[in-house]
């Protein structure tokens, strides 16, 4: 079975983002770029899948400009077998995004495609359920536990209730949380390595995928900020304040 | 004029909360409000749906495939019932965020998440990046907005509605390739999380599983809920639907009391719209008092309990 993975680059989990003065966006200059988090936990799902038998190839996907060789080289440091680059301009939405996927997941035949829950720059969390979707194939999202076996996925899945468990015929689309494994470290060798694994590289245009940028994104705002609190010495000093806020 | 689809969340026959936050959203769109209830037997979140103020109809849909929300069992039989309506919204819950973007592509649209604020029938306000940016975001007017509304962002409309419930039979062919297996519900006498008006939360200062007693016993003082940090989840002290933050669930409770938590943007994220956040925290250089409106720098054994008896 192969396996293809979404892998997404975006502004690193650490950076503090800011708004432009002048609201046409945030600042991304000079900005550290990584894998999306969910995505990585993606990979590293469908490595430990390969290192089981169940899958015998790991394909990662990503659609993004140019410059994002490095951040396919990553992945396939980590593992995958070779890579898929669909080169854009500009960042696409979740709609184009899933329509790529679901261009590539046709080319390629993957018995499971696994995403993250969420793009954290967008923070959307729709691309896993579009492509499962204009695929005709079931979603398991927010997984926590994923076990493959006899052309099913059975998988725990993250709610608000609690922990629910779905089964689903192979071929299925996966989307990740982030208590589902915790992705390996890239060692030096293994980046040396992935210097020879394949990229393929195809123009979004070359797709002839109907564009999904059906959202504009007219203007940018730094949240309402908090304003600055109290400190309280004690917790008479705290059961006081709170007391004045009519909260007790 | 507009008309908008509400897909109702409901479990165990009871109507979740979150959906009378939707009506408000809708409320603010402007337009003629119908709620979907999608069930086994739909009458019991049916009626609570009908009860609540500004909803014109509910629409019934009993179908033994939809006694578990299987998103792409539901997703189908949504995008008929979308006919003709200019908005469908669900809830920004696991719920909704599972099934409404199985929605948006049947209907061949965007979806737009996470809405905040609107300030037309197309355009919204929404946050990004872990909430460090809020966005105005317009959706196409030639076709259904599909949204998911932000329910930390929204009060919950009244109880003094009295809409007709019609019951509907939707034809559409469903899918068999899913099987529900089971739902591993924590249960617990205390409020539920997402829509308390006081929260106790603890993060990894808290130490164990056993030290969470603690957490607890402010909380039942308090009568709030029990939240708790990623860090706290992922070490086993409390189970995963106790997260709060990105990517666990985003509150809005008049009281926020943290407890042993830096405050991480990603658990901010979850706690931006609180009315009064408390943080309790050895480190007076924690982040978490940079957004604190009440901090006490202390070893949290000693001013947790000493809380508690002071109530
Ligand atoms: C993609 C992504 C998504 C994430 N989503 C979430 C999310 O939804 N929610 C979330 O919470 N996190 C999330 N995180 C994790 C987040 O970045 C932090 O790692 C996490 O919030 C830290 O939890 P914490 O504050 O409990 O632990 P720590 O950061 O370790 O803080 C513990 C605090 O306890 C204090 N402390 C220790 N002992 C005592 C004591 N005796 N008395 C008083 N104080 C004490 C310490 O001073 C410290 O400030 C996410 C991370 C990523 C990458
Ligand atoms: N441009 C992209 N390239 C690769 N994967 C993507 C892209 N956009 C979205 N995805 C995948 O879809 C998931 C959910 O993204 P989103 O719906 O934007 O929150 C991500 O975690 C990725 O796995």
């Amino acid at each position: 079975m192969k396996i293809l993975v979404a892998y997404k680059r975006v502004v690193d989990y650490n950076v503090r983002i800011q708004v432009k003065p002048d609201g046409s966006g945030v600042i991304t200059d000079g900005v550290k770029l990584s894998a999306n988090p969910f995505d990585e936990i993606a990979l590293e799902e469908a490595l430990r899948l390969r290192e089981k038998g169940i899958a015998s190839e790991v394909v990662i996907a990503t659609i993004a400009p140019a410059d994002a060789q490095p951040h396919l080289r990553n992945g396939l440091a980590m593992g995958a077998n070779r890579a898929i680059h669909v080169v854009a301009d500009a960042a696409v939405q979740p709609l184009t995004a899933a329509r790529v996927l679901h261009r590539l997941v046709e080319k390629e035949q993957p018995g499971l495609v696994i995403l993250g829950k969420q793009a954290i720059d967008d923070d959307a969390s729709q691309t896993g359920q579009m492509l499962a979707t204009l695929w005709g194939r079931p979603q398991a999202t927010f997984a926590s536990k994923v076990e493959v076996a006899e052309g099913r996925a059975t998988v725990v899945r993250e709610v608000d209730a609690g922990l629910e468990t779905l089964e689903v015929e192979l071929p299925a689309v996966i989307t990740t949380d982030l208590r589902l494994n915790e992705p390996r470290f890239i060692k030096l060798p293994d980046i040396m390595k992935a210097k020879s694994k394949p990229i393929e590289t195809v123009p979004l245009a070359e797709l002839g995928v109907e564009s999904g940028d059906l959202l504009r994104y007219t203007r940018y705002a730094p949240p309402p900020a908090r304003s600055r609190g109290v400190m309280v010495k004690d917790v008479p000093e705290l059961v006081a304040a709170l007391k004045s806020r009519g909260l007790l | 004029m507009s008309k908008i689809l509400i897909i109702a969340e409901h479990l165990d026959g009871r109507l979740n909360p979150a959906t009378a936050k939707c009506v408000s959203a809708a409320q603010a769109i402007g337009g003629e409000i119908h709620v979907a209830v999608l069930a086994a037997d739909p009458s019991g979140p049916a009626a609570e749906a009908a009860r609540l103020e500004g909803v014109a109809k509910v629409l019934a849909v009993a179908n033994p495939a939809n006694a578990h929300p299987i998103a792409q069992v539901l997703a189908p039989q949504v995008a008929r019932l979308a006919e003709g309506c200019s908005h469908v919204l669900g809830p920004s819950t696991t719920f909704g965020k599972d099934l409404m973007p199985c929605v948006a592509a049947l209907l061949g649209t965007a979806q737009v998440s996470d809405v905040m604020a609107v300030e037309g029938p197309h355009v919204f306000r929404r946050p990004i990046y872990a909430g460090n940016a809020i966005v105005t975001v317009e959706a196409p007017a030639d076709r259904p907005v599909v949204a998911t509304v932000r329910t930390a962002s929204w009060p919950a409309a009244g109880e003094g509605g009295a809409a007709t419930v019609e019951t509907v039979a939707v034809d559409a062919p469903l899918p068999a390739h899913t099987r529900f297996i089971e739902l591993k519900q924590g249960k617990s006498d205390r409020p539920d999380l997402q829509s308390a008006a006081r929260v106790v939360s603890g993060g990894r200062g808290v130490g164990s599983a056993e030290n969470f007693a603690l957490i607890h016993a402010l909380a039942d003082k308090l009568g709030a809920a029990v939240g708790a940090s990623r860090a706290a989840v992922d070490a086993g002290y409390v189970p995963n639907e106790l997260q709060v933050g990105q990517t666990g669930k985003i509150i809005a409770p008049e009281l926020y009391i943290a407890v042993g938590i830096s405050g991480a943007i990603q658990h901010l994220t979850g706690i931006k719209d609180a009315g009064t956040i408390v943080a309790i925290n050895k480190d007076p250089d924690a982040p978490i008092f940079e957004v604190a409106d009440i901090g006490l720098v202390g070893d949290l054994f000693q001013v947790v309990p000493e809380l508690t008896r002071a109530l």
